[in-house]
C-alpha cells in the first residue's frame, strides 16, 4: 500500500520523465549532422513530402530507429543494473561493472572473427550474420553471469564480488585484444568502432527484432516485482516469504544477461547506465520498492540514453562515442551517492 | 498436539565426507501459545538447530513435523505460511516504508504480482498495532533504532500470519531497555495470539524470566527440554559452558564470573541490593563469600562496614587489606 505522499511522488516523477522523454524524442529529430526545422520533421513523420528527399531519409530511416534504439537500450541496460544489484545484494552491481557487457563483447568479437571481419559495421548484411553476433553476445554474458554466480556462493562480501567482476572485465578485455590482434584490419576497424557504443547500429530491417526481445525481457522484469521486493530482505527472508530464490535468481539473471546482451551486440558494450540509473530512480522516488522503482528506472533509463545519443550527434566536430559521454553523466552520480551513502536510506 | 515436532533429528553443517554432525537424537516439540528460548554457548549450534527447524537445511537425520506433516514434504508456500522468520541477518530495503516491509509478510498469502487486498492492509494494520509501531508505519526502516526494527521484523512475522514464529537472536544488538521490550512483546504475542514463540539468545536472565521452556544446549552436545524452571533446577544451566572459571547462580538468573580467592568471609546485610553490591565487590577483589565461614562482617551501609573484631571501616579496600 502506498501513502498518498509516496503516490503523488511517483505520478510527479513518472510526469517529469515522460514530459523530458517527449522534449528529448523531439530534440533527436530535429538536431544532428544537419539540423531539421521541427515543421519539417513533422510533416515527414506525418507522411506528406517535405520536398527533400534527404531530409526523408534522415529522419525515417536514420534518427526514429536511433531514437527508439536509444530508449530501448537504455531502459534495458539499467533495468539490468536494477536486477543485478537485488540480486547480488550489491547497490554498486551493473553490467558493465561485474562484466557481463564485456562478456559479450568478447562473444561478439569472437563471432567477427570467425566470420573473418565483417564488412558494413559489426553486422553484417544478413539476417544470419547478424543472429550469430547477437548469439555470441548471449553466450558471453551467459558465461559471465554463471561465473559471477558461482563466485557469489564462495565469496559472501559485495565488494569482493565487484572486484572478481572488474577482473573479469580485465579477462575479457585482454582475450578481446588477442583477438583483435589476429584480426583483419577491417575487422578490426569494426569492433574499434563498436566498441565506441553507439545507439545508430540498428537499421529499421534489426529493430523489429531488438525491440521485441527488448521489451518481452522488459515486461518479464515486471512480473517479478513481487520477489525482487522480498530479495531485498535477503535470500533467508525471501525464502522464509515462500520464494524460490533459486529459481529467482536464474530467471532474474536469464532477465539481465538477454538485456545486456542484445543491447552489447547492437550498440557496443555501454558503460554506467546500468550502474548509474537505478540510483537516479531511487534518489528521486527515495524508495526501495521495486512496483515503482522498476517502471521508473525504465523511463530514466530511457531518458538519460536519449540524453547521451542527443549530445554525441549535436557535437560541431562530428559524432562522439556515447561511451565517451556516459562516464561525465554517470561518475558523479556515483562518487555522489557513495560520500553520502549514510544518509541515504536505501543503503542502509 | 505440538505444532512442530521433531523425531530423532540430527542437525550439523557440511557436506559429504566433510559434514560435522553438531547436535543429534532431538525429540523436541514446540507447543502454540508458549514462548521457547534455546539457550547454548556460542558455535553450540543454535542457529545451525533453528535454519533445521525452519527447513532452510536439510536434517542429517531424523525428521522434522510441521503441523503433523514431514518438513520435506511441505511445499515452500505453504512453509512459509506455517513458519515465520526473524533473522540476524541485514536488510538491503532501507527505504522501505515500515508499512511496506511489513506488508511484505503478506507475500505468502496474495497472488503472483503481490498486490494487497484489503483484508491483507487491515493485517497489516493489526500487526504494527500488535507491536506498537503503528505511529512510525510511514518512516523508512533506515530511519529507526536497533529495536524499532527489530519490532518492525516481529510485525512482518506476524503479517505472515503463521502459528509458528523463530527468531535467530532477536535482541543481539539491542540495549537492555529493547532487549527486555522484545522479549516482553514475544512472550505477550504467544500468550494473547496463541502463536509458538521459538528464540535464541544469549541473554540468560531474560529468557529465564520470560520463556516459558528452555531448550538448553550443553557443552556436551545434549539438548535439555522443560520448563523454564525444570530446566534450571536440573542442573542443566551449570553444563552450558565447559569453563570452570563461570558459573550459574540461580539467584541472579544468570552467569558469574568465578575469580581465584585468597579468603573467605560471612556477610551479615539487611539489603539484599547493597549486600550483592558488596558480595560483588569482595568477589571481585579474590574475597569468597560463604555462610560457613566463622568470620563475619556486617554492612551497615556503603561506607559502614563492621569487621570481625568490631572495628568499623569506611571503604570496601579496608576489608580486602585484612587479607592481604
Amino acid at each position: 500500500m502506498m501513502t498518498r505522499s509516496a503516490s503523488h511522488r511517483f505520478a510527479v516523477v513518472t510526469t517529469v520523465l515522460v514530459v523530458a522523454l517527449v522534449l528529448l524524442v523531439v530534440a533527436c529529430l530535429i538536431f544532428g549532422s544537419v539540423d531539421i526545422a521541427a515543421r519539417d520533421v513533422f510533416s515527414i513523420l506525418m507522411g506528406d513530402d517535405s520536398g527533400n528527399e534527404a531530409w526523408n531519409i534522415i529522419v525515417l530511416q536514420s534518427r526514429l530507429p536511433m531514437i527508439v534504439t536509444a530508449m530501448l537500450a537504455g531502459a534495458a541496460l539499467s533495468v539490468s543494473g536494477l536486477l543485478l544489484q537485488t540480486t547480488f545484494n550489491n547497490p554498486l552491481a551493473g553490467p558493465s561493472i561485474l562484466g557481463v557487457s564485456t562478456g559479450a563483447g568478447l562473444g561478439v568479437a569472437i563471432v567477427m572473427l570467425a566470420m573473418g571481419g565483417i564488412i558494413g559495421g559489426v553486422f553484417g548484411e544478413t539476417i544470419g550474420s547478424y543472429m550469430a553476433t547477437l548469439l555470441g553476445a548471449l553466450v558471453g554474458a551467459g558465461v559471465v553471469l554463471i561465473i559471477l554466480i558461482t563466485f557469489a556462493s564462495i565469496v559472501k562480501s559485495s565488494t569482493m564480488l565487484l572486484i572478481i567482476g572488474i577482473l573479469i572485465s580485465y579477462l575479457a578485455s585482454s582475450v578481446i585484444s588477442l583477438l583483435n590482434s589476429v584480426a583483419t584490419e577491417q575487422g578490426l576497424h569494426s569492433y574499434v568502432a563498436w566498441g565506441f557504443g553507439n545507439f545508430a547500429g540498428v537499421s529499421l530491417e534489426q529493430l523489429p527484432v531488438f525491440g521485441a526481445i527488448i521489451v518481452l525481457s522488459l515486461v518479464a522484469s515486471l512480473l517479478m516485482i513481487k520477489p525482487l521486493n522480498a530479495l531485498l530482505l535477503g535470500t533467508r527472508y525471501a525464502q522464509n516469504l515462500g520464494v524460490n530464490t533459486h529459481r529467482t535468481r536464474n530467471l532474474l539473471l536469464l532477465i539481465t544477461g538477454v538485456l545486456t546482451a542484445v543491447v552489447t551486440a547492437f550498440c557496443g558494450p555501454i558503460g554506467f547506465l546500468g550502474l548509474v540509473v537505478p540510483h537516479i530512480a531511487r534518489l528521486a522516488l527515495n524508495t526501495s520498492e521495486h512496483g515503482r522503482l522498476l517502471p521508473v528506472t525504465m523511463l530514466t533509463g530511457a531518458a538519460v540514453a536519449l540524453l547521451c545519443s542527443l549530445l554525441s550527434v549535436t557535437s560541431p566536430h562530428g559524432i562522439i562515442p556515447i561511451n565517451a559521454i556516459t562516464p561525465i553523466i554517470g561518475v558523479p552520480i556515483i562518487i555522489y551517492i557513495i560520500i553520502n551513502r549514510r544518509r541515504i536510506n536505501y543503503f542502509n | 498436539m505440538a505444532i512442530l515436532e521433531t523425531h530423532d533429528l540430527a542437525v550439523g553443517f557440511g557436506q559429504g565426507t566433510k559434514r560435522t554432525t553438531l547436535l543429534s537424537g532431538l525429540n523436541l516439540k514446540l507447543e502454540k501459545g508458549r514462548m521457547v528460548a534455546l539457550l547454548g554457548r556460542n558455535g553450540a549450534g543454535k542457529s545451525t538447530l533453528l535454519k533445521a527447524l525452519t527447513c532452510d537445511t536439510l536434517p542429517i537425520d531424523g525428521t522434522v513435523e510441521i503441523d503433523g506433516k514431514k518438513s520435506t514434504d511441505i511445499a515452500k508456500r505453504e512453509l512459509s505460511r506455517l513458519v515465520a522468520l526473524v533473522a540476524t541477518e541485514r536488510i538491503m530495503g532501507g527505504a522501505f516504508t515500515i508499512r511496506e516491509l511489513v506488508a511484505l509478510g503478506r507475500q505468502p498469502h496474495t497472488g503472483f504480482l503481490g498486490r494487497l487486498s484489503r483484508h491483507d492492509n487491515e493485517v497489516v494494520d493489526a500487526c504494527l498495532e500488535a507491536v506498537g509501531i503503528t505511529d512510525k508505519a510511514e518512516q523508512h526502516v533506515a530511519n529507526l533504532s536497533d529495536g524499532e526494527r527489530q519490532k518492525a521484523m516481529v510485525a512482518k512475522a506476524l503479517a505472515q500470519e503463521t502459528p509458528i514464529i523463530v527468531l535467530d537472536e532477536p535482541t543481539a544488538f539491542l540495549d537492555v531497555a529493547s532487549r527486555i521490550e522484545t522479549m516482553k512483546l514475544l512472550h505477550k504475542l504467544a500468550r494473547e495470539q496463541d502463536k509458538a514463540v521459538l528464540l535464541s539468545s544469549h541473554d540468560i536472565s531474560q529468557s529465564l524470566l520470560l520463556a516459558d521452556e528452555l531448550w538448553v544446549i550443553t557443552n556436551d552436545r545434549e539438548v535439555i527440554t522443560g520448563s523454564t524452571e525444570q530446566v534450571v533446577m536440573s542442573g542443566a544451566m551449570d553444563r552450558v559452558f565447559g569453563d570452570k572459571s563461570i558459573a550459574f547462580n540461580g539467584n541472579l538468573c544468570d552467569y558469574e564470573a568465578q575469580l581465584p580467592s585468597v579468603g573467605s568471609v560471612k556477610i551479615k546485610c539487611d539489603d539484599p541490593v547493597l549486600e550483592r553490591c558488596m558480595v560483588n565487590a569482595l568477589l571481585r577483589n579474590g574475597i569468597n563469600v560463604e555462610d560457613s565461614c566463622d568470620k563475619t562482617i556486617e554492612i551497615k551501609a556503603v561506607d559502614r562496614i563492621i569487621l570481625p573484631n568490631g572495628k568499623i571501616v569506611g571503604t570496601v579496600q579496608e576489608v580486602i587489606d585484612i587479607f592481604q
